[in-house]
């Protein structure tokens, strides 16, 4: 079975985030910018399945910016097969363009699985994995904590309120994972020198016959109300006494 | 304008976070629909018709929904969605799975955690685990979105006299099968709507040691929470996680303990009316957002807390 892994360029996600002066977006120059955690997860997850011998081939699929590659050759590094970009330029793709895309990479690839994060920590959309299995008609199961995989079918334990849920879905299947899937391995040197000549794809949404059309406009991005300064009290008696007569919250 | 509201529900009791659904819609104006889809759900439907506001309920009844899947509740959710302009579920786990999947067959973008309406087609929604707020506008002919429970205020629960209408077509999950779900008991008040909540990080410890967490929490009829670091840690199970990738809560107090603040676990509180830190390194980042920080060992501050309140 080939896995299928789409793959995220974000910003880092321990950099804390500036909102530009002009109120356009967050302000990405020369900042550090990453594999999205939970993309990570999902790869790692494609290893450890073709490892259990339940995959044979992983290719990872991302698009964007040009630099967007570096994301693929980590997913390469840690021990993905091939790569496929999609070079979408500057503009913000909706998920419903990027759901297109892939799903056209879907048909033309016809993979058994295919893994995403459950979102990404730019947009924090949640969505993608939705929408990619809607439109390929497969079923979905999103925030996934354990994933068992068994002839045609995947047993998917999902992170639901209050507890845990579990699905048995038809192959091919969507999906998404939750942190708690698994640890993503470290990236050795000498696999990063290997990924440089694992081959990559390179193609546009026109050469994939897929029309970007964007119907949510970004008006304007704001810093969000600062939380005012608050004190240090020196004792539990302190605390108390401030909890009951000033912000009279007990 | 006309809105249909996605009630999230168990089958016998509607929850929550469907009334909070309800007053984002009243935002948008129009008339307001709730949809009931699920198993024996005659209880959920009579509940939602009872809330304020509400115009008519919808209820697809039937054993094909009994676990709401994804796969055939987006297509019945699609099916009906051409008679409204806006289509809301609450951001929960159960929302933010179907929203998304109904907006794709639809051919329509979605609006994830949607927290503040401007007018009928434009909102804000938060980007980067909080730290921005977007304001987008939508083109889409039919807007579809989930709702911050956290960000609207509940609906009444009574006061309303909707008509309760049937709905017959019936979409199976043929390639979904339901197998089993482990829901966590707990007698404390639910995280996301409870008045004070009081978390535990990993300075807690153990799970033992949590015991002090909920010993404070059951003092203040709080419920319990967590960070990530404390549930990876194996400490508290995963549904009282609180952050970007657990839950979003905005109680009038909470009480921090043992949590350092990662940027990730801020965007999960930091709407908090009042915040308490209790930590044992005066730098800890939770200390520039706290109302009320308190440099001291958790292991005697928490307890001696809990006996003189």
């Amino acid at each position: 079975m080939k896995i299928l892994v789409a793959v995220k360029r974000v910003i880092d996600y321990s950099v804390k985030v500036r909102v530009k002066a002009d109120n356009s977006n967050v302000d990405l120059t020369n900042v550090k910018m990453s594999l999205n955690p939970f993309c990570e997860i999902a790869v790692e997850e494609a290893l450890r399945l073709r490892e259990a011998g339940k995959a044979t081939e992983i290719v990872v699929v991302s698009m964007g910016v040009k630099a967007a590659q570096d994301q693929i050759r980590t997913a390469l590094a840690m021990g993905a097969d091939r790569g496929i970009f999609i070079e979408t330029g500057d503009a913000e793709l909706n998920s419903l363009s990027v759901a297109k895309l892939l799903a056209k990479v879907v048909q033309d690839e016809q993979p058994g699985l295919i893994l995403l994060g459950k979102q990404a920590i730019d947009s924090d959309n949640n969505q993608t994995g939705q929408m990619l299995a809607a439109l390929c008609g497969y079923p979905q199961a999103t925030f996934a904590s354990k994933i068992v995989v068994e002839g045609d079918t995947a047993t998917v334990t999902r992170e639901i309120d209050g507890g845990l849920q579990t699905l048995k879905l038809s192959l091919p299947a969507v999906v998404t994972t939750d942190l708690r899937l698994n640890e993503p391995r470290y990236v050795k040197l000498p696999d990063i020198m290997k990924a440089k000549k694992k081959p990559l794809a390179v193609t546009t949404p026109a050469e994939l016959g897929v029309p970007v059309a964007n119907t949510i406009t970004l008006v304007r991005v704001d810093a969000p109300a600062e939380r005012s300064a608050g004190i240090k009290v020196e004792s539990v008696d302190a605390l108390i006494d401030a909890l009951k007569n000033k912000a009279k919250v007990i | 304008m006309s809105n249909l509201v996605i009630a999230e529900h168990d089958n016998q009791n509607l929850k929550a976070s469907t009334l909070n659904a309800i007053t984002a819609a009243s935002k948008i104006g129009g008339d307001i629909e709730v949809l009931v889809v699920g198993a024996n759900c005659q209880a959920v439907a009579q509940a939602a018709a009872a809330v304020t506001g509400v115009s008519k309920v919808r209820v697809a009844d039937n054993a094909a929904y009994e676990h709401q899947l994804a796969e055939n509740t987006a297509q019945l959710v699609a099916a009906l969605a051409p008679a409204y302009t806006h289509l809301l579920a609450p951001a929960t786990p159960a929302g933010k799975d179907l929203m998304p999947r109904v907006a794709a067959l639809l051919d329509v973008n979605q609006l994830t955690d949607m927290m503040a309406v401007v007018s009928a087609d434009t909102f804000k929604r938060p980007i980067y685990a909080g730290n921005a707020i977007a304001t987008v506008q939508s083109s889409d002919k039919i807007k579809v979105m989930s709702v911050r429970i956290t960000a609207f205020d509940a609906a009444p629960a009574t006061g309303g006299s909707a008509t309760i209408e049937a709905i017959d077509s019936v979409f199976t999950a043929d390639k979904t099968q339901f197998i089993g779900e482990e829901i966590a008991k707990s007698d404390r008040p639910e995280l996301t709507s409870a008045k004070i909540v009081v978390s535990g990080g990993r300075g807690v410890g153990s799970a033992d040691n949590f015991k002090i967490i909920y010993a404070l929490a059951d003092q203040l009829n709080a419920a319990v929470g967590a960070s990530r670091a404390a549930v990876d840690a194996g400490f508290v199970p995963n549904d009282l996680q609180v952050g970007q990738t657990g839950k979003v809560v905005a109680p009038e107090m909470y009480i921090a303990v043992g949590i350092s603040g990662a940027i990730q676990h801020l965007a999960g509180m930091k709407d908090s009316k009042v915040i308490v830190a209790i930590n044992k390194d005066p730098e800890a980042p939770i200390f520039q957002v706290a109302d009320y920080g308190l440099v001291a060992d958790l292991f005697a501050a928490v307890p001696e807390m809990t006996s003189k309140l």
